[in-house]
Parts: C-alpha cells; sequence; structure tokens
C-alpha cells in the first residue's frame, strides 16, 4: 500500500509535466503528418523513443531523405546530454534495484522527469519514478496522437504560448535552490552565460545546441565541484 | 517513404534515445565516492537546466518580446517558490496576453 502511495505521488507530481508535453507532442504529430509520416509511426515514435528534440530533428532528416546512419548520429548527439542525468540517477537510485527495473526506469529519463525528480530528498524510490514517468508517457503519446488526427485546429496563438511552458517549469525548479544557495546560483548563471555565448560568438554556433549544452553543463558543475566541493548530502535511504 | 525504411527509423530513435540513458544506470551501481565526482553529479543538473533556459526558452514562443514577458514571470513565481503548475500555466498566460496585445497594436489599434 505504501508502494502505491508513493506511485499515486509520482503521477501527480509528473502532471505539469505531462501538461506541458502535451503542446510539444502535439506539434511534433502535425510535424510528423505535415512531412509525409502516417499517423501511426508517428505515435510509435514517441512511445519508444520519448525524446522531445531528438524526434523533431528525427522527422525533420527523414523527410529530407538522410541516410538512417546519418539521423542515428545526428540524434546520438542530440540525445547525450542523457548520459550526464542517467549518471546522476544512477547515484540515487536504489543499488537492490534489477537489471530489467533499471532499463525500464531508464527509458523514461527525459529532461522534465529527470528535473522533477531532483526536487525529492534523499534516495530515489522505483514506485514513484515509475508513476512520474507514466503521467508524461500519456501525455506524450496522447499529444502526438491528437496533433496527427486534428493537425491544425488548435489556433497559433495559443499553441505558441504553450511553448513557454517547459522553460517556465524549469525556473519553477531551479530558482528556488538557487536562492538558497550561493554556489548554485553561480553554476546556473555560468552555465546559462556560457550556453549563449557558444550560441552568439562567432564560430562557436557550428557545434550545434545538443553539444553546446552538454560542454557548458559540464564545464558550469565542473567549476562548481572545484570551487564549491559540496559536503555529504546525498542522504541514504530511510527504509 | 516505404514501411521498412520507417521501422528501421523508429528503431534507430528509439536506439539513440535510450542507449545514453540506460548504460549509466546498468554500469554504475556503486556510489562514489570521490568528493569532486560528487560534487559535479550534485550540480551538474543546475548547469544542464541552466545552459537550456538560455538562449532556448526566448525563441519558444511566437517573438522574443513575449518569451521575455513569459520568462520574467515564472522568475518571479518561481522566486516566490510557487509550484511548478502555476508557474507554468502563468507563464502560458503571460505570453499569451503579451501576443494577443502585440498583434491588436500591429493591427493598427493605435
Amino acid at each position: 500500500m505504501k508502494d502505491k502511495r508513493i506511485f499515486m505521488q509520482g503521477m501527480k507530481d509528473g502532471m505539469p509535466v505531462a501538461l506541458g508535453y502535451l503542446s510539444v507532442s502535439f506539434a511534433f504529430g502535425m510535424l510528423a503528418v505535415e512531412n509525409g509520416l502516417p499517423p501511426w509511426a508517428a505515435v510509435v515514435t514517441s512511445l519508444t523513443s520519448l525524446t522531445g528534440t531528438g524526434q523533431f530533428v528525427g522527422v525533420d532528416m527523414l523527410a529530407k531523405g538522410a541516410a538512417l546512419a546519418q539521423i542515428a548520429c545526428t540524434v546520438l548527439v542530440i540525445n547525450l546530454r542523457y548520459l550526464l542525468m542517467a549518471l546522476s540517477w544512477s547515484q540515487r537510485l536504489d543499488p537492490k534495484l534489477g537489471l530489467f527495473q533499471r532499463m525500464l526506469l531508464a527509458f523514461g529519463n527525459t529532461d522534465e522527469v529527470f528535473a522533477v525528480s531532483m526536487a525529492q530528498p534523499g534516495m530515489l524510490k522505483a514506485s514513484y519514478l515509475a508513476g512520474l514517468i507514466l503521467t508524461p508517457l500519456l501525455g506524450w503519446v496522447g499529444g502526438t496522437l491528437l496533433g496527427c488526427v486534428a493537425s491544425g485546429v488548435l489556433p497559433a496563438s495559443v499553441r505558441a504560448a504553450l511553448g513557454i511552458a517547459i522553460y517556465a517549469m524549469f525556473l519553477a525548479i531551479i530558482v528556488p535552490p538557487a536562492r538558497d544557495s550561493k554556489p548554485v546560483m553561480q553554476i546556473i548563471l555560468i552555465a546559462a552565460g556560457l550556453s549563449l555565448l557558444m550560441r552568439y560568438a562567432p564560430g562557436l554556433r557550428l557545434l550545434g545546441s545538443g553539444w553546446s549544452v552538454i560542454l557548458c553543463g559540464i564545464a558550469a558543475a565542473a567549476f562548481g565541484a572545484w570551487r564549491y566541493p559540496a559536503v555529504e548530502e546525498v542522504e541514504h535511504d530511510d527504509q | 517513404m516505404t514501411t521498412s525504411r520507417l521501422l528501421l527509423f523508429i528503431l534507430v530513435l528509439a536506439l539513440t534515445a535510450h542507449l545514453p540513458r540506460m548504460i549509466p544506470l546498468v554500469v554504475f551501481r556503486r556510489r562514489i565516492t570521490n568528493r569532486f565526482v560528487q560534487s559535479f553529479l550534485l550540480y551538474m543538473p543546475y548547469a544542464i537546466l541552466g545552459a537550456m533556459i538560455l538562449p532556448d526558452m526566448l525563441f519558444s514562443t511566437g517573438s522574443v518580446v513575449s518569451a521575455v514577458a513569459g520568462g520574467a514571470v515564472a522568475f518571479w513565481l518561481a522566486y516566490r517558490r510557487k509550484g511548478l503548475l502555476p508557474v507554468a500555466l502563468a507563464a502560458t498566460a503571460a505570453v499569451f496576453v503579451v501576443e494577443r496585445l502585440m498583434t491588436w497594436l500591429t493591427m493598427g489599434g493605435l
């Protein structure tokens, strides 16, 4: 019963993510259909990939007739940032979890799910993560289906406005800890500053945003770890 | 587009999405004790989110002006420790209002 309650809590915490996903996956569904994918392929892609940018870029390249190997390389680079998030999760998951459970949970480690999981103190419970993954997954797949079916029904003004939802969520996640911790604030400002620099400094833009996020994240976090080594802060499981 | 190319495409996207998520979880089963690495992993998520917000947030809506307005509303509410959903909805509403306003102005309202 306790597990069930934790699972429900996870599903509830996943609601804002699911809402944010609805708009993005709606756009993906429309784009996929506009680019010649049959609706079933768009929905299956969303169900099996569960990744935003990767899917958009992939469909775009597919429509332009790119080779599959080329698509694989590009999307892999975009998705490399997951390595860092998964590494972070690996330190907070119950070490006793089996291989299959780990693989299932790894499936749902998206940017937004990861971000919400950060707000959880201590070790991450498998039942919590399962709930936290399920609602966004439903939102992601459902939004894709709606986007395919109702191509262009939602007014452009509403779709455009929803684009900010995910970034607003990111702010809601990082601003309170930044308010409480000077190192965290400095690290965020450095990462954002570097990211702007990578985008606008001549020459550096060639790297593309996938690499840019990885490099900026690593640089800022490494600076933080060197300048402000943290005291043991990861709590051990209370069970 | 042939069905086999579509199926391969779906497989490629799924593999490239999941290998980076799966490998660290399966490989690193022990706790890392090195203090630098621990601190690095503690700070990294904030750094990643910081790098993802700027500059991409500025181009997430119909115009940079409405994105800045939405971002400002989100920041203010987040600073006051409001939850994820209220912050996201308020920012969306702010963007919507600003974009309506801008359309109205350019339509010759003034």
